[in-house]
């Protein structure tokens, strides 16, 4: 046995869909090696065991919904030397946040018939809005190897190679041709961050902002291009309000376009 | 007067976040509650007010785990609403990406979150120190399911590609060849797997289910089927809400769904197998035969072997689905919308999954409705409990805790999607 002492890895759960710490299970190629380098310390989707913190790294994925968890996330700010958020969820409030744009009593009786049981937010809101984030991953999902990277920056306390330009880019550099300007197909690739690896062009279709609004993006100017596209008003509003809907570029314009 | 109390307060290898409480006087069980904590995000409610179209992708961030089974029953009641059929190779291609879910969601059942039980560990990387070859042979077949979606739907994790009508793109028969290979691997290491679970050791347990799933004419049910039981049930789709029913209980943020007439049933991998072994393929039935099981399954610790037959009746299909492949002319059917209110049901790797929805003349949702697996399993897991911890009163706390995680584990339940949905707290009085 090595007695080196290994970094200890926490993954935590607040309001998702478990699919970006699925990513991590995901890593078929990479995760035994990974657990070599790294333990394993409090991850419940993976195994019962619990090591106690604190924790070298807490990877959080979900949103802030409830009181308790507005709480909780303070814990484990306060028990980890890196708190690094994966997801739309912990990085923008996640496909939850539409109810920042409604009233959530109305939200809560249409799908419980007691309400009285049900103990929520009226705001679903990302995890920087209560607690300091060391790294901020994207994406809905995040991308496995954005993640792998990640960690092994932290590793190696090296700045994480990954970029803030737009789909556009990735779009670009894999040859695709514009789904926008050849096919009239509205797209959000010009103002979304990097990441997925621009599949939604690769596959024949516009760009839905998974991964959120790249640095300084110019969602003003895209906007007026899908009014020449004939877009109705409803639909720019439905295509910034998806799953980064309250990450202020995307709720700004959406905002602008609902009166 | 003796008490005890047996309580899990986050159950591990579940998706989501559920809890166990068990309260024993005098060797009775006098409360059992398995409870879903995890935060409700009201789906039902943001999807009002959206495109018919958007249900596809937002409904697949119900669940990461089984993103593909939310695309697929949106799809089908978007569909059915607007009296469109997908038929022929877009059909194909779609139980294809749906094969692909199972493989990966089984595999990560069977070997990550179930069998560490069994064998004693906490989980998958401690077993890997001892038992290198399974658990590489998990990372393997996991990893070709997840080829297959990544193939046609883009990423494995709430795919891109499919859409109500079908797909935006379809892959050309050379490109879904490259699998070809890969899946008769993962048929070999399914049939692997059949052997090796059922070679692991089981609690006598039976319990008299009522087994809810799809039945369709001439194939095991993934994508369509009407909705059959072993107490009688036969319908089409669009009666499920006459027949089954949900309840609002405070000790849990899931729906606990029941039988009208009865009471708790069970969807999933042992529903399905017991209600269309016939519809298996020969490859399947002869392991499944192999492995000591008979037509019927009522030991749910069981269902870690039929799961593994079902891994093999998925790449068995799969294989078929590539073989006979000839690319559609459109990658899509159009689906022009029109008022009215449809209804889809496929089967998610856990278990049947409604979803119910209404819209007007332009397309627009005016209410959904989602019924996952888990909210359906969640009054049988509590049944199952209860029996269980009757039944095995002289165990230890430590030891009893741990096979009530089990019993809820049988049913890899996915609690995120059952959310409107689950945490073991034992109370021994």
């Amino acid at each position: 046995m090595s007695s080196v002492k290994k970094p200890k890895l926490a993954v935590w759960k607040f309001a998702s869909c478990d699919g970006c710490q699925l990513s991590l299970l995901d890593c078929e190629e990479e995760l035994l090696a990974i657990t070599q380098e790294i333990t394993i310390a409090y991850f419940p989707e993976a195994t019962r065991a619990v090591i106690k913190g604190p924790y070298d790294i807490s990877l959080v994925e979900g949103s802030i919904t409830t009181s308790h968890d507005a709480e909780r996330i303070h814990r484990i700010r306060r028990i980890s030397e890196h708190l690094i958020t994966i997801g739309a969820c912990a990085t923008a409030g996640g496909i939850q946040a539409l109810r920042n744009f409604a009233d959530v009593d109305d939200f809560v009786s249409m799908v419980y018939a007691n309400p009285a049981y049900i103990e929520t937010l009226n705001k679903s809101t990302p995890i920087a809005d209560h607690v300091f984030v060391d790294f901020e991953l994207r994406g809905c999902p995040i991308s496995k190897y954005q993640l792998v990277e990640l960690i092994s920056a932290f590793l190696n306390g090296r700045k994480p190679n990954i970029g803030t330009h737009s789909v556009c880019m990735e779009c670009k550099m894999k040859g695709n041709a514009c789904v926008m300007v050849a096919h009239g197909t509205p797209c959000l690739g010009p103002v979304t961050q990097m990441g997925c690896g621009a599949i939604c062009p690769t596959y024949d279709r516009g760009c839905f902002g998974c991964f959120g609004p790249k640095e300084t993006p110019n969602t003003r100017s895209l906007a007026a291009w899908f009014e020449q596209l004939q877009i109705p008003k409803d639909d720019i509003v439905r295509v910034f309000r998806g799953f980064n809907a309250y990450a202020e570029p995307f709720r700004k314009e959406s905002e602008a376009h609902e009166k | 007067m003796k008490s005890r109390t047996i309580k899990v307060d986050y159950l591990a290898r579940v998706e989501g976040e559920g809890k166990l409480y068990v309260k024993i006087k005098d060797n009775v069980v006098t409360d059992v509650r398995f409870s879903v904590f995890e935060p409700p995000r009201f789906f039902e409610a943001l999807l009002r007010g959206r495109r018919f179209t958007e249900a596809p992708d937002i409904t697949a961030r119900i669940c990461g785990i089984c993103p593909v089974a939310y695309q697929m029953s949106s799809s089908q009641a978007m569909e059915s609403l607007c009296g469109v059929t997908v038929p022929g190779p877009l059909r194909d291609l779609r139980r294809l990406i749906y094969c692909g879910e199972w493989i990966e969601s089984h595999a990560l059942h069977i070997y990550m979150l179930h069998a560490p039980d069994f064998l004693g560990y906490q989980d998958a990387i401690s077993m890997a120190k001892d038992h290198p070859d399974v658990v590489n042979r998990a990372l393997k077949l996991k990893k070709i399911g997840n080829d297959v979606m990544v193939l046609l739907g883009g990423r494995e994790i709430h795919p891109v590609n499919p859409r109500v009508g079908g797909f935006y793109k379809v892959p050309t028969k050379e490109s879904l060849t490259q699998l070809v290979e890969p899946l008769q691997w993962a048929l070999e290491a399914s049939l692997e797997t059949v052997r090796w679970t059922s070679s692991l050791s089981f609690p006598e347990f039976e319990r008299d289910y009522e087994f809810v799933s799809l039945r369709h004419p001439d194939e095991y049910p993934i994508t369509e089927g009407r909705v059959a039981s072993n107490k009688g049930i036969d319908i089409t789709t669009d009666k499920f809400l006459d027949t089954f029913e949900e309840i609002h209980i405070a000790h849990s943020t899931s729906l606990q769904a029941k039988v009208k007439a009865r009471d708790d049933y069970m969807a999933g991998p042992l529903a399905r197998y017991c209600n269309n072994f016939d519809r298996l393929p020969e490859v399947a039935q002869k392991a499944a035969r192999d492995a000591g099981l008979s037509e019927v399954c009522k030991n749910p610790f069981k269902s870690i072997i039929v799961r593994s037959v079902e891994t093999v009746f998925a790449c068995h299909e799969a294989l078929r689905i590539i073989e006979g492949y000839e690319p559609p002319e459109k990658p899509f059917v159009e689906v022009p919308p029109r008022a009215g209110i449809g209804h889809g049901c496929t089967e998610a790797p856990r278990g049947l999954l409604y979803h119910r929805y209404e819209i007007d003349d332009d397309g627009i949702i005016k209410d959904a409705r989602i019924i996952p697996p888990t909210s359906q399993n969640q009054k049988s897991m509590e049944e199952d409990l209860r029996f269980f911890v009757g039944k095995n009163l002289d165990l230890t706390d430590e030891k009893l805790t741990w096979q009530c995680e089990q019993v809820i584990r049988n049913y890899d339940p996915c609690i995120s999607c059952s959310c409107h949905f689950l945490k073991l707290d034992i109370q021994r009085d």
